[in-house]
């Protein structure tokens, strides 16, 4: 008697729960990723201060980089306003410039092998110019990324002296159109920061988007803390090597194939 | 027994003491507009660059700070080491000592990017840099020697004297292991990374001071015709005679120990052998015409008696010394820092691998030479209205039982 109807009214409401499962975990399969990255991109809030739980890094594949590609200095200067730019930096000579990161073409003395590496600051944990900074404008903060603080440093170059890749640079006159995020101040030193406006915002570092643009994946940026990490993965995976090595100054940007 | 030694101002009446003023201040006028020039339109109107940050003016001011601490030994010999015959030059000594560090300093301070921060550099310091060491010694080196000369000039303070000089000593020493560190303390680039460069820093210290010293002397007591007799002179000159060797035996030491490890070996060659300007600088500008030649002239005898001779020796230690000291500033930068070991760069925008040139311009040697006006200028001033100079350095004041050989 009823007992049909009840078997069509279970049979559709078994229909109705299944539906209604599926579409819930499909709606779920779809935001929780996003949840998720949501929750990862934001792991620091903007008003907590920046900790030691990471270090951020570079790892530089030398057998990828392209010999004559400057797209990572390029993405440098017109991120942060130096070089060919910024055309206000007219009176200085070749040599006065400032460089914050540089193609080199390297020839193995015994081999003859030959490589073609960026070169910037290397964001050192025990840096030689945070030592020698008389005023503690050179300063390391605790995620490993070196800065200058424009705003005390009395322009002495004792940190240029000390640099054992030659990183930094004096502004040698006035400047104008400068970026935002970027200050640059006559008579003060700078040098690399890892773009880290970009890093604070979850960001990747202007050299490393344009690597990767440009095709040849020859670099990484991420949190050497993490072993999850991509950078991590790789570094331990194929490994990578610090310039200079010998000083023990623990840098921050890795090179594979060096 | 013989009396103590008055010691008396200059007259500084005569024409010829203004016009020496008259320089030195036209001098200093220079360098402050020097200074003036560098700072409105930024260092780019210097020579020095991102290869070569530290150019003409901090060869100056070392070369003054270094001098600064050595000119003062003559003032330590009397006081912490306790020679009688010292002790009239001692106040000179003392007064040089302060004058040539403030020389050196302004030097310093007025070639930074920022000067007007100076004041975060005087009250921040990263204990951890050299340099903030330097600038707790460069002030404490300044109240220590007032102090010092204080109890030298005020009569009832003679007691203190002794102590106040063994002070000033100890202290004077710290300072220019401190200077020397500066350069001894980098590892990156090979021809600093010695840590024998702090005590090498010491014995040239000890040379440039005596010969600024000798000289000062010389023309202190010959324009106010006060007598300088042999027994002190021929004491100093043969004591700098001395340094002039230590100094040569330190250089020795120091390239030898560069050339025995491989990784300097390309450094030792370039100032050596092939790096130009620096070979030549350094074989005829600083072991010749700053050590040898200067030390015929103090051990000939027939040279020595000459006192213009003499003086034209300590004149030589002095340019020898800027020489040695433009080597290791200059000479240290301009050889290319080994960034890569085993490759060779073969293209690069930043003159990687590359020998760096440098030629200084006419403002940052203004400022430089300025340091040396203050200095001078100072003395001149105070020897007029103190009395730093005894009335008499005549052999009979200095030592009754000196007879000349």
């Amino acid at each position: 008697m009823t007992q049909p109807v009840n078997t069509k009214e279970t049979t559709t409401d078994l229909y109705r729960r299944q539906f209604l499962g599926k579409t819930a975990a499909a709606a779920g399969f779809a935001l929780a990723p996003g949840m998720l990255l949501t929750e990862i991109a934001h792991a620091k809030p903007a008003d907590e201060a920046v900790s030691d739980k990471n270090r951020w890094g570079l790892l530089i594949n030398t057998n990828k980089c392209g010999s004559g590609c400057t797209a990572c200095v390029t993405a440098c200067q017109t991120e942060n306003g130096w070089g060919e730019l910024n055309h206000s930096e007219e009176h200085s000579r070749a040599s006065q410039k400032a460089v914050w990161i540089r193609k080199v073409k390297l020839k193995d003395k015994q081999t003859g092998h030959v490589q073609s590496l960026p070169l910037m600051c290397q964001h050192c944990e025990h840096p030689p110019c945070v030592d020698v900074c008389p005023t503690g404008a050179s300063f390391k903060r605790k995620d490993g990324i070196v800065l200058v603080d424009k705003h005390i440093c009395i322009g002495c170059r004792y940190c240029m002296m000390a640099c054992p890749y030659k990183a930094r640079s004096f502004i040698h006159e006035a400047l104008q159109n400068q970026k935002v995020h970027s200050p640059r101040g006559k008579g003060t030193v700078e040098s690399c920061t890892m773009c880290v406006h970009r890093v604070d915002n979850d960001g990747t570092p202007a050299c490393v988007e344009a690597c990767n643009a440009e095709g040849h994946q020859a670099m990484y940026f991420g949190d050497l803390k993490d072993s999850n990490s991509a950078i991590s993965k790789e570094l331990a995976k194929n490994g990578g090597q610090q310039i200079r090595a010998d000083l023990d100054l623990n840098t921050g940007v890795r090179y594979q194939g060096l | 027994m013989k009396k103590n030694i008055p010691f008396l101002a200059i007259e500084g009446r005569s024409s010829s003491y203004y016009s020496l003023l008259a320089l030195l201040g036209a001098f200093i006028l220079a360098s402050l507009g020097a200074f003036y020039y560098m700072e409105h339109h930024g260092h780019y109107v210097t020579g020095m660059s991102n290869q070569i940050v530290w150019g003409i003016p901090h060869v100056f001011a070392v070369f003054l700070i270094v001098a600064a601490s050595g000119i003062l030994n003559v003032a330590s010999i009397s006081s912490a080491f306790n020679k009688k015959a010292y002790k009239p030059l001692a106040r000179l000594s003392a007064l040089a000592a302060i004058a040539l560090l403030a020389g050196g300093l302004m030097i310093l301070v007025l070639d930074l990017g920022r000067p007007e921060r100076l004041v975060i550099a005087m009250t921040y310091y990263n204990l951890k840099s050299i340099f903030a060491w330097n600038m707790l010694l460069y002030n404490g080196f300044f109240a220590i020697v007032i102090i010092y000369l204080w109890t030298m000039m005020q009569r009832n303070l003679g007691k203190y004297t002794r102590i106040a000089g063994t002070a000033a000593f100890l202290w004077r020493l710290a300072l220019t292991t401190g200077t020397g560190s500066i350069f001894g303390f980098i590892v990156a680039r090979q021809g600093y990374d010695a840590a024998i460069m702090a005590p090498m820093f010491v014995i040239m210290s000890f040379s440039f001071g005596l010969a600024i010293y000798i000289l000062i002397l010389m023309a202190s007591y010959n324009w106010t015709d006060r007598p300088l007799g042999d027994a002190i002179f021929n004491r100093l000159k043969n004591l700098l005679g001395v340094f002039v060797a230590a100094v040569l035996y330190f250089v020795t030491v120091y390239h030898l120990t560069n050339l025995y490890e491989a990784q300097h070996h390309d450094f030792e060659m370039f100032i050596l052998k092939d790096g130009g300007i620096y070979t030549q600088l350094f074989w005829v500008g600083q072991i010749i015409i700053g050590g040898i030649i200067p030390l015929i002239i103090f051990y000939t005898p027939s040279l020595a008696k000459s006192r213009g001779l003499v003086g034209f020796g300590a004149l030589l230690v002095i340019i020898g010394g800027l020489i040695q000291v433009y080597g290791i500033i200059i000479g240290g930068q301009a050889f290319p820092m080994t960034i890569f070991p085993g490759k060779e760069v073969i293209e690069t925008t930043f003159a990687d691998g590359a020998i760096a040139t440098y030629i200084p311009t006419l403002a940052e040697t203004l400022l430089g030479l300025g340091g040396f006006a203050v200095a001078l200028f100072l003395i001149a001033f105070c020897v007029k209205i103190m009395d730093f100079l005894p009335a008499s350095l005549a052999d009979k004041d200095v030592d009754p039982h000196y007879k000349a050989s």
